[in-house]
């Protein structure tokens, strides 16, 4: 659904990607390039890899082979936190927000990349420090509103249910601003009108902030829905990649998820 | 009834983002600390200062230092008595080096001794979590110890090895020493307290308290938002240690007077952990709980049973006091893991419907 929007160049391009754990190849020589603005997803059976391509890309896990280039610079091994800086945000599969925290702090926590102030000014509660954590705390509650979770600010989000979760965690990771969001199977465990609430929330996301979204989804409806462009991996191999309509159709996707009779 | 929250509107986000956004909150520990500075000194006699009010305010301060450890950036550690031996001989140290210095000055040199030696003893907790941690910190508690006593120069080479508080005045009036009055170095005690009482609430409301949380909550999910969890952990061994080396100060030159290295043992790093433990993990109201219950509970042994009209022999006394204290930590585990702050915030709560909980 390519509503007139502007996608731009290469943000992130992955090139020959291998991982592996032990004996077990993860990723075989995976390329693909996500381009600014668009929605990319991944999509593929169980144990494709998935994730593990997410993982790579905010340097959780270092590739033995391949290379990344993110915004015109191939970088080296690095940290996820150095990644964080460079503006890569990301949700879970399973939910990892502070549990103990609110879900303003959790928002909050989320814009630390953003903030500056030292521990003694922090300390004093002075002058910088103090304007820093109102500004910051403008743009929070921002995104409070953009999410609708204005109700639950101060809960602390241990005690929220699953899908006000998920959306907290999402808000979390705009917070930082990003330029590229990873989302790792946003709509798990979610039924039709949460679903469609995030759907929603990540065209918005990708429409009003202009922030290019690479997505992991098992729900092929929703992943035709809005993405710009999918690849499939089957086994580790990215065995597919193009528009939506590209993918339905191709052959090679077809007996990856219906399996094919060897005879 | 009296506690209302209820038509509190906050209608901009420095006045959300207050220490006490609520009126009788503030009201409350504004009238506390008026009341600690003004009527306690007329109405609390030597032995109350002494035995009571100085060590609570000492341990307070050394429960702050562990609560921000612990209880909110989540490193485990039972390095608490090393840290504040740390503080209370270099402040020794350096008072009898530098005896022109201000005393107060010395207490802040001595904790950021205190917070380098801390920071060495964090490095371990890059690479080690949980109970491990701890038992590298208890490393940290014996080897300190034993430097202190090994290498003379720390003790100024008296054969006791005992170190004694030397006389020092600040503004005129004598602070420490074995003349100093009780009621004055309670007041010194208790400005640091509550000096750094604020500081630290600052602290932990801000973006240094939200990254602690974030490592102790989950750290991996910390270093993909953009922590850097080396650098958050070390600084909160180092301001944690700080809190720590500036109570041991107080510890030695307010409250003992004259110490050894015993006084800085193993016990001390647990009775502090217990502090926290039962006052509440991640409060820093539950510090000052814990040390009230803590250090009041040995004298409530001490003199209920002669009120009472019977006597009770001294050791069973002391056994009581640490039944008292497993039996209170196993149920507040179980119960109540956040410990006698979350017991307050339920009993607020219960009061903003009261008398009408419908």
């Amino acid at each position: 659904m390519a509503n007139g929007k502007k996608i731009g160049d290469v943000l992130l391009s992955v090139q020959n990607i291998n991982l592996s754990f032990g004996g077990v190849q993860a990723l075989v020589d995976v390329s693909f390039d996500v381009r600014k603005h668009e929605i990319f997803a991944i999509i593929g059976p169980n144990g494709a890899g998935k994730s593990s391509m997410l993982n790579v890309i905010n340097g959780f896990y270092h590739p033995q082979g391949g290379t990344i280039t993110y915004r015109g610079v191939t970088r080296a091994r690095m940290r996820p936190h150095e990644a964080a800086r460079q503006g890569i945000a990301r949700t879970f599969q399973n939910i990892a927000l502070f549990k103990g925290m609110s879900t303003l702090d959790n928002i909050m926590t989320g814009r630390n990349t953003l903030m500056s102030s030292n521990f003694v000014l922090q300390a004093l509660h002075w002058g910088p420090a103090w304007k820093e954590e109102k500004a910051h705390r403008e743009m929070a509650e921002e995104i409070i509103d953009f999410l609708q979770i204005e109700a639950i600010r101060k809960t602390p989000t241990g005690r929220l249910p699953y899908g006000l979760q998920k959306r907290v965690e999402l808000g979390r990771a705009l917070a930082a601003e990003p330029d590229l969001l990873l989302l790792d199977e946003p709509m798990a465990g979610m039924n039709l009108e949460e679903k469609e609430d995030m759907c929603r929330f990540i065209l918005d996301v990708n429409d009003e902030f202009g922030t290019t979204i690479a997505l992991i989804e098992h729900d092929m409806g929703v992943v035709m829905d809005i993405s710009d462009r999918v690849a499939v991996l089957d086994y580790g191999r990215k065995i597919a990649e193009g528009t939506p309509g590209e993918v339905r159709v191709n052959q090679d996707v077809i007996d990856a998820y219906l399996g094919v009779s060897h005879d | 009834m009296f506690y209302r929250e209820a038509g509190q509107f906050k209608t901009t986000y420095a006045g959300d983002q207050a220490v006490f956004p609520i009126l009788q909150d503030r009201a409350f520990v504004i009238a506390v600390i008026l009341f600690a500075f003004l009527v306690v000194p007329f109405i609390a006699d030597d032995y109350w200062f002494q035995a009571i009010l100085i060590p609570f305010l000492v341990f307070s301060m050394a429960a702050i230092g562990l609560n921000l450890l612990t209880g909110y950036a989540g490193q485990l550690s039972l390095g608490t008595g090393g840290f504040m031996a740390v503080g209370g001989y270099m402040a020794y140290k350096m008072t009898t080096a530098f005896p022109d210095l201000n005393i107060l000055i010395i207490f802040i040199l001595a904790g950021l001794i205190a917070a380098v030696v801390g920071i060495l003893f964090g490095i371990p907790s890059l690479r080690i979590k949980g109970f491990y941690l701890a038992v590298t910190t208890l490393a940290a508690q014996f080897f300190i110890l034993w430097l202190f006593n090994k290498v003379p120069w720390f003790y100024n080479y008296f054969s006791s090895g005992v170190i004694a508080a030397p006389p020092r005045s600040v503004a005129g009036i004598l602070v420490v020493g074995p003349a100093s009055t009780p009621m004055v170095r309670y007041l010194v005690a208790l400005s640091f307290v509550v000096v750094f009482t604020l500081a630290a609430k600052n602290l932990v409301r801000g973006r240094i308290g939200r990254s602690w949380m974030a490592i102790r909550d989950m750290d991996i999910a910390a270093e993909i938002i953009g922590i850097r969890p080396f650098q958050v952990k070390l600084l909160a061994f180092a301001i944690s240690s700080f809190y720590c080396g500036v109570a041991g100060a107080m510890f030695l030159f307010l409250y003992l007077g004259s110490a050894e290295t015993e006084a800085f043992n193993i016990n001390v790093s647990f009775d502090v952990l217990f502090m926290i433990i039962i006052g509440g993990l991640g409060s820093i109201l539950g510090s000052f709980l814990g040390a009230a219950f803590i250090t009041l509970l040995p004298i409530l042994l001490t003199n209920l049973p002669p009120h009472l009209g019977f006597s009770m022999p001294i050791d069973l006394q002391s056994h009581i006091e640490v039944i008292t204290f497993g039996a209170l930590i196993i149920f507040f585990l179980i119960v109540e893991p956040h410990g006698l702050a979350r017991l307050w915030q339920i009993g607020k709560e219960k009061l903003r419907l009261w008398p009408f909980p419908y």
